[in-house]
């Protein structure tokens, strides 16, 4: 598990390495570093001192080096709409995005799970046929609209939620979270169902044919022929089984989740750091923009470790393939 | 299963036993024809300009305008028909979805089959740039690359191809390293023929069939995308408006309860989603040997 748990870490580091350095080309060699990284209203004077500073006058290997180290210890530049560090900024609204994320996951596992079981269990059936045919709807429909006609629906013709905005937070150890307020469950509830539907739907599938196989293994045939009560079968044999590729995916499909909540942070209006990279593409505030992508790969990176550990610990198969 | 049959025929047959699938198709095939006939379809031309009246601006479904022409799902803040507005978006986005699918399957038909063929670190590198793609979700790689780049219609098809051949190196690879321990290419490797020829003239064809099946579900992926990044405002120009443009324009007007400027859009973009997809799948049951 050690050796494992350290080849996994190595992989990381170089994925990490490779990263910076589509970044780093992405921003310094293909774009001019000046337009991006300077604020076009700066006067002469500053431009030249950001230059200095940033080592734009130096040569590429050793940008590369001032870029590694901005990078790790935080400064990557001021946003020119804010004035502040933009790594700032962005752990400013990183809270609210992951509470979004958080809400929609629990939304799609607590759905998902026995609705798939449901349809899984039978399949034949209408109230199966009708989840399948509600899960292939979820995966066409295009997230963005589906928020336009969830605000259009629960709040302009219902007027039972608020449309946009986050509403009242309280700080837990310093974090600001919504949840604990009756106003922020309110504005929580129509984001965090529209980005949990696309994951919801995905989890019916997943859990329908993890349970359509498990009911034909002989495991299942032999807790029957023991007396098992149905209930239990399904409890103990099927659904534990099952649950080792849906933790994976729950653990992968997070990063997807905040990815995808830039698209609703923007149709709800919702403060996460979705909203801010668009709202900074719209007025050309790159340094936050690289910032934003820096976090994001980290934030991926670090997901992908983390669920891969985890799904090596859950079961042990896997650990024994991989140290072949 | 009839042997009389040709296999074009018992693929139809066997495609259209599924009701649900055939009516996906026809729908389908519908929505195309509309997209391609819209200039003789439409009331007017929804972006020349002289064909708009600013007096006509937000009508209802149904409502008839001051000329006496009813505009059955209403009109925009311009005074533009909807119905005009949706066909022509409908074309910007199929063209997109297709154009996009299209290139991006040749080039990843071409990195495939020469990852399988080469082996070695060129197989292990090309592999290891596709895993790295593939674990970003599409929309993130292709929102920072418009944000690098800026938008156009060329950016967003490049966009598109760029989050889209990796899926299709893979599934070719995949593919071709079965076909390639076949004996048909001893033989041909026998005959002298060349490794291209040998690629493009015998693997090829026999990896067709899956890479197929995904192109089909792909083009339904790469059109939600664009109308996802158009919406965000970062894909279609304002000079080429896609569905989700249109949908994007009608975000301001939903507040004040009108809500046919972004509704039917949209009814039209699922629609075509969902017919790919049912298509799609239905291709997928029926081009798989193990289900028959």
């Amino acid at each position: 598990m050690l050796n494992f748990t350290l080849r996994r870490l190595a992989q990381s580091a170089a994925t990490l390495f490779v990263m910076s350095l589509l970044v780093f080309t992405g921003v310094y060699a293909i774009g001019n570093p000046v337009d991006i990284l300077i604020n076009p209203q700066a006067d002469q004077a500053e431009i030249a001192q950001t230059i200095t500073r940033l080592g734009l006058d130096r040569p590429l290997w050793e940008q590369y080096w001032i870029f590694l180290k901005g990078a790790f210890t935080g400064d990557l530049g001021k946003s020119f709409a804010a004035s502040i560090p933009a790594i700032e900024l962005i752990f400013e609204r990183m809270p609210a995005t992951l509470e979004l994320a958080f809400m929609a996951m629990l939304i799609a596992i607590v759905l998902g799970i026995p609705l798939g079981l449901l349809a899984g269990l039978k399949p034949d059936s209408w109230i199966g046929r009708s989840i399948m045919a509600g899960s292939i709807l979820g995966f066409s429909l295009p997230t963005f609209w589906v928020g336009l006609m969830l605000i259009m629906v629960f709040s302009v013709q219902l007027g039972w939620l608020p449309t946009t905005g986050r509403g009242a937070t309280v700080d837990v150890f310093g974090i600001p979270v919504s949840f604990l307020t009756w106003d922020g469950i309110r504005h929580l509830i129509l984001p965090a169902t529209n980005l949990a539907l696309f994951k919801l739907s995905l989890l019916i599938r997943l859990t329908r044919a993890g349970t359509r196989e498990a009911m034909l293994q002989d495991y299942v045939r032999y807790a029957r022929a023991k007396g098992v009560p149905e209930r239990e079968v399904v409890r103990i044999h099927v659904l534990r089984n099952i649950l080792i590729p849906i933790v994976t995916v729950v653990g992968l499909e997070l990063g997807s989740l905040i990815a995808f909540a830039v698209v609703t942070e923007t149709v709800f209006a919702w403060p996460g750091m979705g909203k801010l990279l668009i709202d900074s593409i719209n007025v050309l505030d790159r340094p936050v923009i690289v910032a934003y992508l820096l976090v994001i790969v980290f934030l991926f990176i670090f997901i992908n470790l983390l669920v891969d550990l985890l799904y090596t610990a859950l079961d042990p198969r896997v650990r024994l393939k991989g140290a072949r | 299963m009839n042997a009389t049959l040709s296999p074009s025929r018992e693929f139809a047959t066997g495609f259209a036993r599924d009701r649900i699938a055939l009516g996906a198709f026809w729908i389908l095939c519908l929505l195309l024809l509309a997209a391609v006939a819209a200039p003789w379809l439409t009331p007017q031309n929804p972006y020349d300009l002289a064909q708009l009246d600013i007096l006509d601006a937000k009508l209802a479904p149904g409502v008839a305008s001051a000329a006496g022409y009813t505009h059955w799902l209403g009109t925009d803040d311009q005074g533009r028909d909807m119905v005009s507005a949706i066909l022509y978006g409908l074309r910007i986005s199929l063209g997109v979805g297709f154009l996009s699918t299209v290139a991006a399957l040749g080039l990843g038909l071409v990195i495939g089959l020469v990852s399988a063929r080469a082996g070695g670190w060129v197989d292990a590198l090309i592999m290891r740039i596709v895993d790295l793609q593939l674990s970003f979700p599409a929309i993130l790689v292709a929102l920072i690359l418009l944000a690098l780049t800026g938008q156009g219609v060329d950016k967003i098809i490049i966009a598109l191809i760029i989050v889209q051949w990796a899926y299709y190196a893979r599934t070719v690879r995949g593919a071709a390293l079965v076909e390639l321990r076949r004996e048909y290419i001893d033989a041909a490797v026998c005959a002298g023929y060349s490794s291209a020829r040998i690629l493009f003239r015998h693997v090829l064809p026999n990896v067709l069939p899956p890479l197929i099946v995904v192109a089909t579900v792909q083009v339904a992926h790469a059109i939600a995308l664009e109308a996802t990044l158009s919406f965000l405002g970062l894909g279609m120009p304002i000079t080429s408006p896609s569905l989700g443009l249109l949908i994007a324009n009608g975000y301001t007007h939903l507040l004040s309860g009108k809500y046919w400027i972004s509704f039917f859009p949209g009814i039209a973009l699922l629609l075509t989603i969902v017919a790919i997809n049912l298509v799609g799948d239905r291709l997928r049951d029926v081009l798989n040997p193990r289900l028959k």
